[in-house]
This record gives C-alpha cells, sequence and structure tokens, in this order.
C-alpha cells in the first residue's frame, strides 16, 4: 500500500500542491495580493469545491441537481450560528461538523425517494427543497430571517481553506477510482445494463448525492466564516445556477475542468464587475457562444493526469 | 437431477395483451439451452422477467440457490444478478463511456469487497481489491480474446467484439447461469463460428448453464442440447433438436399452415 500511496505521480502531485499553497500565502504575508484580490481567490476556491462537488452528482452520477445552494446555505448558517455563540476554531469544527450531518440528513430525505425513479425529477424536486430552505431560514429566529446573520467570526484562513479545497478534490477524485464510483459512471452511461451487472443504482445514486451535498455544505461553512455577513438572498436558485454553469461551462465529469472553470469564470467576474450593467449579458453570451462552438465544455470529461504524463514520458524515452 | 431453474405457469400482461402465458420450464444444470420463436414470440419479455426487468403478472421463477429453492420473480435486477444470473443484451448494452476493461471492472462489483471509507481513504483493503479485480478482468478479457483492446473505449470496438465484450463482463459478475440474448446477431458465418467455440469453452471452463434467444438456426441446432419453442407468449414445444426438426407445431409456427 505504502508502495502506491508514495508513487512518483502522487508525489509530484503533493509538490505542486505544496508549491501553490506557498506562493499564495507568501504573496498574502508580503502584501501583494490585498484583500481585494484575496477575497476573489477565496470564492473562486470556494466554488471549486461547490463546483467539484455538484461535478460528482450532474457529471459522474448523470443526476441532475437544481438545488446545491440549499446545501451550501445549510453549511453556512450552521457554521454561522455555532460561531457566533463559540469564536473560535472548535467552534468553526463544530459548525462545520453540524453542517454535515444537517444536510446529509437533508439529502437522504430528498434523495431517497426521487433517486428510485429514472429522469428529471430530480431536478423538479432538489429546485423545491432548495427554496424549502432558503424560506425556513429566512423566517426562522435562530438565523435571523430576512435580516441574516451578522458579526460572524472571520476564521476561514488561507491555509484552511486550502486544506478544505485539497480534501474534496480528493475525496471526489477518490470515489471516481473505486466501486462506488465506477457504479455511478456506469449508471450515467446506460442505467438498465448497470442494474443487470449487478449495481444497486439507488444506493450509489444516493451514495454520489449525499457526498456532493456535504462537501457543498463544507463550502457554505468556510463561506459563512470568511464574509462574516449571511443573508437568505445569498442562497436563492441563482446561487445553484452559478454553480451549475461552472460545472458545465468547464465539462461535465471532469475534476480538472470543473477547477480551471471555477478560475476562469472567477477572473471574468473580477473584471467584469466595473461593468455591473452589461455584466450579465456579457457573461450571457460567453455561455451561449461556448454551448454553439464548445458544447462539451472547456476541456470535456478529459482529466489531467500526471500518471499518464509520466507513462507517456517512459514511453517516449523507450522509443529514443 | 435437480433442475437449476424452474419455472411454473409464468405469466405476463401488457393491458390486455398476454405476451407471456403459462409458461412451465425445467433447465438443468450445465444444459446449454435454446429458446427459439417467431418475432414477437415473447422471447425476449421472458427473459426479461427471468432478470427482473419486469415483474411477472402470475407464476413462480425459482432459482437453485446453494440446494434451495428461492423464488426470484419480481426480484430487482441487481438482486438476481448477485443470486449467479447474468445476462447480455439484444441492442449491446455497454457502458459507451468506459474502456473495454473497466466494463468487465465494473461487473465485478458485488465481489469488490471493500466500500466508501476505505475507497476514500485509499486503505490497504483499497489496494489490494483494486489489483485482485484488475487482475481478474484482465483473465475475463483474455477468455474472449480482448485483452489487447483492454484500454480502447468500449463503443469503438468493432460489432463482433462489442457483443463478445457484452459476454466477458456477464461473466464477471460470476453467474450459475447465462443468459445470451442473440448473441449471433449481426455476425458473419466465421464470427458465429467463433461464439459457439466460445461459448462451449465458457460453460465448461466456469461450469455454466447457458440459456440462448437465436435465429440463427444452424447455431441453436448445432449448440444447442435442449430447445424451448415460443409462439404467441405460449411454449408450444420443447425436446433436443432432432425432435424440434420434426416437431409439426414448430413447422407450423414458422412456415405457416396450409389453407
Amino acid at each position: 500500500m505504502a508502495k502506491q500511496l508514495y508513487s512518483k505521480s502522487n508525489m509530484i502531485w503533493a509538490v505542486l500542491v505544496i508549491f501553490i499553497f506557498s506562493l499564495v500565502q507568501v504573496l498574502i504575508s508580503m502584501g501583494v495580493i490585498n484583500s481585494y484580490y484575496e477575497s476573489t481567490i477565496f470564492t473562486i476556491c470556494i466554488n471549486m469545491i461547490l463546483a467539484v462537488s455538484l461535478n460528482l452528482i450532474v457529471g459522474i452520477c448523470g443526476q441532475f441537481s437544481l438545488g446545491h445552494a440549499g446545501f451550501m446555505a445549510i453549511g453556512a448558517y450552521c457554521a454561522g450560528i455555532v460561531t457566533r455563540m463559540i469564536p473560535n476554531y472548535g467552534g468553526m469544527i463544530l459548525g462545520i461538523l453540524i453542517g454535515f450531518a444537517i444536510s446529509s440528513i437533508a439529502a437522504l430525505i430528498v434523495s431517497i425517494p426521487t433517486l428510485r425513479l429514472r429522469g428529471d425529477y430530480l431536478a423538479i424536486v432538489t429546485l423545491g427543497f432548495s427554496e424549502i430552505i432558503r424560506i425556513c431560514i429566512q423566517n426562522m429566529k435562530i438565523t435571523n430571517g430576512a435580516a441574516g446573520l451578522t458579526g460572524i467570526p472571520k476564521l476561514t484562513t488561507w491555509p484552511i481553506l486550502f486544506v478544505a479545497l485539497v480534501v474534496s478534490i480528493i475525496v471526489v477524485t477518490n470515489f471516481i477510482h473505486s466501486v462506488p464510483g465506477r457504479a455511478a459512471l456506469a449508471i450515467n452511461d446506460d442505467e438498465i445494463a448497470a442494474e443487470a451487472m449487478g449495481v444497486n443504482t439507488t444506493k450509489y445514486k444516493v451514495m454520489a448525492f449525499v457526498v456532493g451535498a456535504i462537501l457543498a455544505s463544507l463550502a457554505g461553512s468556510l463561506f459563512a466564516n470568511y464574509f462574516y455577513v449571511l443573508n437568505p438572498n445569498q442562497f436563492t436558485f441563482n446561487k445553484s445556477i452559478d454553480i451549475l454553469v461552472i460545472v458545465v461551462f468547464g465539462g461535465m465529469g471532469s475534476i480538472s475542468a470543473s477547477v480551471l472553470s471555477a478560475i476562469v469564470i472567477g477572473i471574468l467576474n473580477m473584471y467584469l464587475q466595473q461593468f455591473t450593467d452589461i455584466r450579465m449579458i456579457i457573461y450571457g453570451a460567453a455561455l451561449v457562444l461556448m454551448m454553439i462552438f464548445r458544447p462539451q465544455g472547456i476541456l470535456g470529461n478529459w482529466e489531467f493526469s500526471i500518471e499518464r504524463l509520466l507513462k507517456k514520458r517512459a514511453a517516449k524515452k523507450e522509443a529514443a | 437431477m435437480e433442475p437449476i431453474l424452474e419455472v411454473t405457469n409464468l405469466s405476463k400482461n401488457f393491458g390486455g395483451l398476454a405476451a407471456v402465458s403459462g409458461i412451465n420450464m425445467k433447465i438443468d444444470k450445465g444444459q446449454l439451452v435454446g429458446l427459439i420463436g417467431p418475432n414477437g414470440a415473447g422471447k425476449t419479455t421472458f427473459f426479461n422477467l427471468l432478470t427482473g426487468v419486469y415483474e411477472p403478472s402470475e407464476g413462480l421463477i425459482e432459482l437453485n440457490v446453494d440446494n434451495k429453492k428461492k423464488q426470484i420473480g419480481g426480484m430487482k435486477p441487481y438482486k438476481i444478478t448477485e443470486l449467479g444470473l447474468a445476462r447480455t443484451f439484444q441492442n449491446i448494452r455497454l457502458f459507451k463511456s468506459m474502456t473495454v476493461l473497466e466494463n468487465v471492472k465494473l461487473a465485478m462489483h458485488k465481489n469488490a469487497g471493500y466500500g466508501l471509507p476505505s475507497a476514500l481513504l485509499r486503505t490497504s483493503k483499497y489496494y489490494n481489491a483494486e489489483r485482485w479485480i484488475e487482475e481478474k478482468a484482465c483473465e475475463y478479457l483474455q477468455e474472449v480474446g480482448l485483452y489487447r483492446k483492454r484500454n480502447e473505449l468500449a463503443t469503438n470496438l468493432p460489432y463482433g467484439e462489442q457483443r463478445r465484450l457484452e459476454i466477458a463482463r456477464a461473466l464477471a459478475t460470476e453467474p450459475v447461469i447465462l443468459f445470451l440474448d442473440e448473441p449471433a446477431a449481426g455476425m458473419n458465418p466465421q464470427e458465429t463460428e467463433d461464439l459457439t467455440q466460445l461459448i462451449y469453452h465458457l460453460r465448461d471452463k466456469y461450469k455454466l448453464t447457458i440459456v440462448l434467444i437465436e435465429h440463427d438456426m444452424s447455431l441453436v441446432m448445432n449448440l444447442c442440447e435442449h430447445i424451448f419453442v415460443l409462439n404467441y407468449g405460449q411454449l408450444i414445444a420443447h425436446g433436443t433438436p432432432e425432435e424440434i426438426k420434426n416437431n409439426e407445431f414448430v413447422i407450423k409456427a414458422y412456415l405457416g399452415e396450409e389453407i
């Protein structure tokens, strides 16, 4: 086991990850990245977690979900409420864990009845579900209703966010390259054949959905502890669509695509902020152009893999 | 000898249409069984009943599991597969976005022996199981002669090889009974001949009972030891190939009656 864990490709990944982490960390502490750019980077990273987790549900398992903002809201409010009471890292962890529990229970309630069916029922149900969550939040005392929560301690730092991001990506990639992941891919390809090969389709659809929901809740918690204000209007249907756009823009079924696409759209948004009036128009036009010229997304289902690169190099050496 | 599969009075109605009605059938262990009949006779419906795609309107399907009879009619398809009944499809249903090897790996799903926690944490259990799955999957591919193409996308294989891949995939579920739905459809005589040899070989090697639907009469008459004939959803005859060839009901069903 150790040999495979410490394989060359994994080591290169580790170096790459540490390099990116230290680069941003150094730039932040040197003041090169001011708070404006920092908030852009943090938004991009949170969107990456959301996009990667939604990709697991939509791209890998082929179940169309329109309620990702609902799970994000659960995580955000859990973290917000708990850290306001216990304003330290213990409170943050507790908030995240409570978010996990509530979002996974909610995901089970939504998915077990709907995922037994084939087709687009899930899209309708998740759409309704995330609205229910939002309206509950709007009318509850503990969430301070429509006014929302303020003064949430700012606990999400770059190291915490980056670790959460890396862990989320590892969770999703490990899921894909395992028995449950293959089952999810097979369900996406041909549900009848998958079932005939002994795959309990409902079980694996629910599994992918719950893992996705938990990661969305994690993203929500980190969001709450960075932007320190929460109100229900941040988690409307539009937010779910924003996440879906990142996934579709990058390419369904590819994790590297979701990561890349979150960066591209994040930067695009940053520059378009100056043109508030025409921002949505440019944004929409870019998407339409994308759908005409490259409907499978930037990367399609192509996945960046260091292992494959190494193999190619080895093959070239052998040939030379 | 105890029959491995026993069907009693099996019927399936779609609204007013009786697609399958009152079928009784016993299949012995290790037999090569053919199921024939004109188009629309209810053969595929019958297959779908046995593999759990449809729920029977009436009747029993009993599978011999460890010398105990188990009623499988109306069970979910994946449960039936777990009990040892695997199938291929008339209109090939491979996982198109997956490679040849991954198609077979997926089918080994029930024996993988690790769950979500091991997968997410990549424990040694995960690595060992994955290695075992990979080796075993390659073995099945060698069996059907597709090992060299293991890293190609399933959808890029030629038609005949896609059919063989479907057989390898069904084998990987470790069945006791293998159902082949028109395995030779669209194959040329040479490919059909190879398929015949493959079926014999697999039966002997894996101690399988094989049931196949086929329109290619030469294949059925050559290969099968026992043949069942369906027409209009009813079993009109069964017996050895010789008996079937000379059965007057079968001749009528295929050639029609004199007026």
